[in-house]
């Protein structure tokens, strides 16, 4: 794309038309190895759009059957009533075995087609261990550029959902009551402690209440073996309970995600740059290995190396190519 | 005493014809000819808007008014249903669900208005939700207020209209969503469990009574080709509900245990390919229930031969009624004792079925009930799996069907020779005369009274008393169908039932030559993919207000096998959603499918938002039962291909999309 195109779109895109930004989200999903440029050029023409300097990017996680979706739903109609643009990116587990997937997020969700300011984009994992897909980092910029508040949606527990961490100022786990296996993952540290927890499907109200519960002493535990990095912050990660099919606790639940948006205000660029960093590393480690980040000096060295370039105003694909090059060069030396 | 031979004929079983179209009026027209023709029960088919309640002044009823059944907005619609028709005399089944409650009101205040005191009225209203989240998809309200619904309806009914069906359990949609016979067996005895214990729940009805309510639960049934296997589930349906009633219920008296069911037999088997064949099915199938005496059917409506091509003609429905007069007063059938009793074969299938539908309904009771298994998509995707496997063993032929996939050489068919003639065609006019008329209604009414109903009934909405009440008070008042639902979704809020897509598996691996065809599939996808840079994205809608989701279901699941990202939203989506999401999705292909034969209206609605939304590089593919001259007026708008039920080898259709989409990326 002509570099000229490229200012065009990326300004459409920061207006929130629909179809430039549908447009965008194409071109950081293209995989072929002559894009990557293409991509980098667009994220980094995107990077100053004044949404993506304040806004908030909210990831939402947790188990399958959780009702992420139609939490999500709930979440966006809610935004939307307090006059805030909304942008979704819904991660669904794909069929690895085919390469195929099922992207069933819409069904579940229950929007207006002609309301502009949302935007909902669906995207396969593309049997990617980690849920988040490989372009939902991507995306999440892209949709950052064009509206308030992106929620990113994905799938799974434990140490897979480390990647979300990466793109969202605000990490919010999805339980319902009953989730034994994920206050098991907490206690043990398996588990980074998320910003928001949340109990969806609280319509029975004792229920909830044992879950929440539970949820505080499991908090509780995991905090006194010193696995937790949201209370570091002094933050107090708070539990919120829903129930998104009747739509109670979806208001709790924002003036929480805004509580937090707030508390981390002071060190946002900070914590966006450190997750830029983690994922221009990952994408490098995906690609080369341990062998590559061995190769260029180790992971310290090549955090700092990072760091600074991010400084600098390299964005994360565009040092992750430069990454590769060095390393692509090093073998050619031996 | 032990009876054999000769004996007394017993009692034909009821015979309807599931009908109505266009208008109440001519609906009405249509039953008089019919019971003329010596049909002994009603069965009224009901349009989509009034199944999901809407009236036809709504946006979403467009093109469905009239389609597949007759649209009752209100009191004056329900009169002119049944003008001439003295509903102490007839006997009514009515195909209504969601909105079950708000028709029996209608038709009792319509018998209250002939002057018949409603104690008296005889019918069956379906009212059967849990089938509706799992197949027929006209369901409105979130899982716990339709089961309330349910149970409102049932509990008034028991003294006030005692000799009312107020339940269909419905294992007829499960076999036409795919269920094999053990799931329809096992579905349907939890949904009965699910809603007798909501029953009970409510408190309503004394301990001593509740063998009443279990002595009014009906069952509808579906009857498929292998119809010994469906005799025998006819008789496990009888154990297994003897079993249930008197362990679970502890019901005493035998005859508040009796298995009482009507049936449709299968219209799934129908083919579009030498549709004479059908009537043979269905005189097949009919054998199934009527054969064995002790499980059989007390009420029975055949479809017509031609129900896959579009429309049937009341000629059409005539043939299938003549069967079912041939078999009850012609043959012998109806003078023996039950012939399989003490049978070591039949007994031993039966013994077979029970048992594994036993396990299956302890695993939905395991799993916290019929309810609950609709919530998280067990049911259903079990059930999407089956129809995979179904459908599979049709292509590659394991499963016979002859005209289908053998012996599909012959003669041409002089009842299809002119095929234009050979379905009904519902006048387009219908919607706007339904329109004008409904616009008079509302003008002639007393606009207080209606007020105060729909006042009522949404405060009675929010307690725990009885909605049936205030809603036979609302149909007195003048209050329309649409004006009924909207107030109780204000209430209660809608809800989307999982499509159970998502999860289902399906088993294409292996060396043989179906897994070969998908493997092919799957390397041309994913080359196709290198060169995009993308992976093909497939949106796959159901515009309008039908629910009959099966063909998008296994479209969704055979894209996504063979490689696509498939995006399905489920049904009832606008044809602005649609293209909403194949905007923001950024999609390479739509299809479309649409079963209610309302493809007219709503493609070319489609086709005109996507050109407004700058999509025309997006093609298009339509699915459905759509008659030959519609199709081609379908591609004259710009659709690039028109699937009907005769395309079963979903393998050519998905190499028919990789076609399309690799020709639209050449072009760019």
């Amino acid at each position: 794309m002509p570099r000229s195109d490229l200012a065009d779109d990326a300004r459409r895109v920061m207006s929130a038309d629909k179809a430039a930004v549908s447009r965008a989200l194409n071109v950081v999903e293209d995989r072929r190895p002559e894009s990557h440029a293409r991509v980098a050029d667009l994220l980094a023409a995107l990077k100053d759009a004044p949404k993506a300097q304040g806004g908030h990017r909210v990831g939402l996680t947790g188990p399958p059957g959780v009702g992420k979706s139609t939490l999500t739903s709930a979440l966006a109609r809610a935004l939307r009533q307090r006059g805030r643009t909304v942008g979704v990116v819904a991660v669904d587990p794909s069929s690895v075995r085919s390469g195929g997937s099922l992207l069933g997020d819409r069904a579940r969700m229950s929007f207006d087609p002609t309301d502009a300011g949302l935007f909902v984009r669906s995207l396969a994992t593309a049997g990617e261990v980690g849920g988040l897909a490989y372009a939902a980092n991507s995306a999440v910029r892209v949709l950052a550029a064009a509206y308030d508040v992106v929620v990113v949606e994905t799938t799974g527990v434990g140490q897979s959902e480390i990647d979300i961490v990466h793109v969202a100022d605000t990490v919010t786990l999805v339980i319902q009551p009953g989730s034994g296996d994920v206050l098991q993952f907490l206690k043990a540290g398996i588990m980074e402690i998320p910003d928001i927890l949340v109990v969806n499907k609280a319509d029975h109200e004792e229920l909830a209440k044992r879950a929440v519960a539970d949820l505080r002493g499991a908090l509780r535990t995991a905090q006194a073996a010193g696995a937790s990095s949201a209370a570091d912050s002094g933050w107090e990660t708070p539990i919120v309970a829903t129930s998104a099919t009747k739509g109670t606790g979806i208001d709790a639940l924002i003036d929480n995600l805004d509580a937090h948006r707030k508390h981390i205000e002071a060190t946002l660029d900070d914590r966006r740059r450190s997750g830029e960093v983690q994922w221009a590393l990952e994408l490098f480690r995906r690609k080369h290995g341990e062998h590559g980040i061995s190769a260029l000096g180790g992971i310290s060295k090549l955090r700092g190396r990072a760091e600074q370039d991010l400084d600098g105003g390299q964005t994360p694909l565009r040092l992750c190519e430069q990454l590769s090059r060095e390393y692509l060069a090093t073998l050619g030396k031996r | 005493m032990a009876e054999y031979g000769r004996r007394e004929r017993d009692k034909p079983w009821i015979m309807r014809t599931y009908a109505g179209h266009s208008t109440a009026a001519a609906s009405n027209e249509l039953y008089r000819t019919n019971l003329a023709k010596g049909q002994t029960g009603l069965s009224v088919a009901f349009d989509l808007p009034t199944q999901t309640g809407y009236d036809a002044d709504e946006p979403l009823a467009r093109g469905e008014v009239g389609k597949v059944g007759t649209p009752i907005s209100h009191l004056g619609d329900m009169r002119a249903l049944f003008e001439g028709l003295p509903l102490d005399q007839m006997n009514t089944s009515m195909t209504i669900n969601a909105t079950a409650v708000w028709l029996l009101s209608l038709y009792i205040a319509a018998a209250e208005d002939q002057g018949v005191d409603h104690h008296v009225l005889r019918g069956t209203t379906q009212n059967d939700i849990i089938k509706e989240y799992l197949s027929r998809g006209t369901y409105i309200f979130p899982p716990a207020a339709s089961m309330r619904l349910t149970t409102d309806l049932i509990t008034y009914t028991v003294d006030e209209v005692p000799k009312w069906n107020p339940i269909n359990i419905c294992s007829y949609h499960l076999q036409e969503a795919g269920a094999t016979p053990t799931q329809e067996l096992a579905y349907a005895l939890v949904t009965a469990i699910g809603v007798l214990d909501a029953v009970k729940a409510t408190g309503r009805i004394p301990d001593g009574e509740f063998g009443k309510v279990v002595g009014r639960m009906s069952f509808f049934v579906n009857a498929g080709i292998r119809f010994i296997e469906e005799m025998c589930k006819m008789r496990a349906f009888v154990e297994l509900w003897d079993r249930v009633t008197q362990e679970r219920y502890k019901v005493t008296d035998p005859k508040e245990r009796r298995f009482r069911y009507g049936i449709q037999v299968n219209s799934l088997g129908l083919t579009e390919q030498q549709p004479e064949n059908n009537i043979i099915r269905i005189v097949l199938e009919m054998l199934a229930v009527t054969l064995s005496k002790d499980a059989r059917a007390r009420a029975i409506q055949l479809p017509a031969w031609n129900e896959a091509l579009g429309l049937p003609r009341p000629w059409d429905q005539q043939w299938s009624l003549r069967a079912q007069q041939i078999l009850a007063y012609e043959t012998d059938l109806l003078e023996y004792a039950d012939l399989f009793t003490g049978g070591e074969v039949v007994q031993a299938k039966t013994n077979e079925l029970v048992e594994a539908a036993w396990d299956e309904v302890q695993e939905v009771l395991k799993r916290g009930g019929a309810v609950e298994a609709v919530e998280t998509g067990y049911i259903k995707q079990k059930l999407v799996e089956s129809n995979a496997a179904r459908l599979r063993a049709i292509e590659t032929g394991d499963q016979v069907v002859v005209g289908v996939n053998k012996y599909v050489e012959g003669e041409p068919s002089p009842l299809t020779e002119n095929l234009e003639e050979a379905i009904l065609t519902v006048d387009p006019e219908v919607d706007a005369r339904q329109r004008e008329a409904l616009a008079r209604w509302k003008e002639t009414r007393d606009g207080a009274a209606v007020k105060k109903a729909l006042a009522e009934l949404r405060r009675v909405a929010k307690t725990d008393e009885s909605i049936m009440v205030p809603s036979i008070a609302a149909a007195h008042a003048g209050v329309t169908t649409g004006e009924w639902a909207h107030t109780l979704r204000e209430v209660w809020g809608e809800y989307r039932a999982p499509t159970g897509v998502s999860g289902a598996t399906t088993k294409t691996s292996g060396t043989g030559a179906a897994a070969k065809a998908v493997e092919r599939l799957r390397n041309r996808l994913h080359d196709l993919e290198a060169r995009m840079g993308r992976r093909p994205k497939l949106l796959v809608g159901k515009p309008g207000l039908d629910g009959h989701s099966n063909g998008a279901e296994q479209i969704a699941i055979k894209a996504r096998d063979v490689g696509f990202d498939v995006v399905y939203e489920g049904i009832r989506v606008s044809p602005a959603q649609i293209v909403a999401s194949a905007l923001e999705e950024g999609v390479h292909l739509i299809g479309l499918s649409i079963l209610s034969g309302s493809h007219l209206a709503l493609v070319p609605e489609v086709m005109q938002k996507l050109r407004e939304a700058g999509l025309t590089d997006v093609p298009v593919v339509v699915g459905g039962i759509i008659p030959d001259a519609d199709a081609a007026r379908l591609r004259r708008e710009g659709v690039a291909a028109v699937y009907t039920p005769k395309d079963f080898e979903l393998d050519q259709i998905m190499s028919d999309l990789i076609d399309l989409v690799d020709r639209q990326h050449a072009a760019e």
